[in-house]
């Protein structure tokens, strides 16, 4: 099963979705031939495509809206928080090369700060799946849901079965006492190997995949700061991601912990093919791996697959 | 709905005489944008009383017409349009700006028969687009107006809308320009330059009418013609007069947000009905 697969078997069987595009057919491209009339491309447009949305949502349509993570977020950002956020439509943003997903294509296409915007936004929810499996899990259940939701699109294959989706909810992948990793998205399979590395070198060690960041599981990162070190993993700004969630939610509880952030501190990152923005900026396994133990190991860091080139 | 039929227009003119002092009752006690509702007033009552199938009993109804005021600042107009054909109660206008109800100074859906917020400009046309749409799939008949300030021109997502309005056929939509000749602060033509108007929604592929938007005859005589060229979609440039119906602060840079005081709203309403002329001393906005 493929994201459009998912997508054109759910619209045939519920006449109210309304697949859209703001001419970003990667995820869609054959979707047209099933649904005909229920296929609307709006052109290079994110704004109008999101304003459409609203205006379809309000007829009791589900609008699936895909562009590109960048021009969804921040060129169509008032459009999102005014037409969808503030009238609370079920409008489904499908945000395409999200995070490190725009490697080669610059600073123009990094959306380090999606999630930043989109969670500021009242009423929408906010999800980051860590790969196709943890997508296709989430997706009918943040389809149905009668509000806005953004989705971190990533249909990279890491092998990894995960847990069925709960609304909400972490999911926990190891528990352990010296060090928790909290992440979300494509950092995963990264982080999932940094694991091993660390219990070779004989720490207990956590890791939990976030994928629901609004609403955010707060019992999650409370039971991640009882480790001696909670780390962050995250391909976001600094500022207003998961170490931002992490920090409003100690703060509320009147608690706090040792906290390590894998993030982009007030900088973009440096565009080119996907394994090698990893090695660069410092994310790679091994990496964040050694940057915890604060030493050097005998790792073998395994090979990084690249990505397809998508408009 | 029937668009063939006559209109009464004395009694159109005796209903938007009333929907004016609605609007200059609203100008008091922290104000309204009272310039930009009187130039809007009479095809905001046209479309309502005469065109629009919109009622009180239909207003959840998927087959009923749908009008957005993208504009927004007009929502007096509307407001007064509301009371004076049932859909508001008249005493509720007494709550304008009240904390204890929901009539301020721009469209929102707490008000029955208001169908989207505004305020931001140049979003309407695209929310009224997917409506359109939608009705396009459907198979519907209902019809789509969407009311555009002058001003409201300058953002590009209106002429984004027009390109995708156009892609997708959309003749059950109608934009319809509140042509005033002013945005907030400064004539239109001395800031940013929109004319020629007309050739411009039709080199994007729009059928367009011109008119003088305080003509109930014309604006009659405008929609009957709906749709204009089947395929293409709807324009009507209506050529208004900001602050009409009040020559004190007709056509006045310094009078589109209106705060006025009590006594100069007595004397405002009487020269609605020509009685008067208003010497103004309250407060007007600067203008560079």
């Amino acid at each position: 099963m493929t994201y459009e697969e998912l997508l054109t078997s759910e619209a045939l069987a519920d006449e109210r979705f309304i697949v859209m595009t703001a001419e970003n057919r990667a995820l869609v491209r054959n979707i047209y031939a099933h649904l005909g009339d229920r296929f609307i491309d709006t052109g290079i447009t994110e704004q109008t495509m999101i304003g459409a949305a609203a205006g379809l949502a309000l007829r009791g349509r589900i609008p699936v809206v895909h562009a590109l993570a960048s021009f969804l977020t921040m060129r169509a950002f008032e459009f999102v928080r005014t037409d969808a956020g503030i009238p609370n439509l079920p409008v489904k943003l499908s945000s395409f090369i999200p995070g490190f997903l725009s490697d080669g294509n610059g600073p123009t296409h990094q959306a380090i700060e999606d999630i930043s915007l989109m969670r500021g936004i009242p009423n929408m929810t906010v999800f980051a799946p860590a790969d196709e499996d943890d997508l296709l899990k989430m997706l009918p259940e943040i389809w149905k849901y009668p509000a806005p939701c953004y989705v971190r699109i990533n249909t990279r294959k890491t092998g990894y079965v995960h847990a069925p989706f709960e609304w909400g909810k972490a999911e926990i992948i190891a528990e352990g006492t010296d060090v928790t990793i909290l992440t979300y998205g494509l950092l995963f399979e990264q982080t999932l190997e940094a694991v091993k590395i660390l219990k070779d070198e004989g720490l207990a060690v956590g890791l939990v995949n976030m994928r629901s960041l609004k609403p955010v599981d707060e019992q999650a990162i409370l039971r991640a700061a009882e480790s001696n070190l909670l780390v962050t993993v995250e391909d976001h700004f600094l500022t207003g991601g998961l170490y931002t969630i992490v920090a409003e939610t100690l703060l509320k509880y009147q608690t706090t912990a040792r906290v390590l952030p894998f993030a982009l501190k007030e900088k973009w990152f440096k565009p080119s093919l996907l394994p090698n923005v990893l090695e660069h900026e410092g994310f790679t396994a091994k990496q964040i791996a050694e940057k915890i133990l604060g030493y050097t190991t005998n790792a073998v860091q395994s090979k990084i697959a690249a990505q397809e080139f998508s408009e | 709905m029937t668009d063939s039929k006559t209109i009464d227009k004395q009694k159109l003119q005796a209903t938007a005489l009333r929907v004016r002092e609605h609007i200059v009752r609203m100008a008091t006690d922290g104000g309204c944008f009272a310039g930009a509702s009187l130039s809007a007033a009479d095809l905001i009552l046209y479309l309502y009383s005469e065109w629009l199938n919109v009622s009180k009993d239909n207003l959840d109804d998927l087959d009923r017409d749908y009008l957005f005021l993208s504009k927004g600042h007009d929502v007096p107009a509307l407001y007064g349009t509301f009371a004076e054909l049932g859909l508001m109660d008249k005493e509720r206008l007494k709550n304008h700006l009240s904390i204890d109800d929901n009539i301020y100074w721009h469209p929102n859906t707490k008000i029955p028969g208001i169908e989207f917020h505004s305020g931001s400009l140049g979003h309407l046309p695209s929310v009224a687009i997917g409506v359109a749409m939608d009705i396009k799939i459907r198979g519907g008949k209902n019809r789509v107006v969407c009311i555009l300030g002058d001003g409201e021109l300058n953002e590009g997502t209106c002429w984004e809308a027009m390109l995708v309005a156009n892609a997708y056929k959309l003749d059950n939509l109608i934009f319809v320009v509140d042509r005033n000749q002013f945005q907030a602060n400064m004539p239109t033509e001395e800031l940013i330059p929109l004319e020629p108007l007309h050739d411009k929604f039709t080199a994007f592929g729009a059928a367009v009418k011109r008119i003088d938007g305080h003509d109930f005859d014309a604006l009659h005589e405008a929609f009957s013609a709906y749709p204009f060229e089947p395929g293409k979609v709807n324009v009507v440039i209506a050529d208004t007069v900001r602050g009409k119906g009040l020559p004190s602060i007709e056509r006045r840079a310094d009078r589109w947000f209106c705060n006025f005081s009590a006594p100069e709203i007595e004397s405002l309403l009487k020269e609605l009905h020509g009685e008067d002329t208003t010497q103004l001393t309250s407060e007007t906005l600067v203008v560079r």
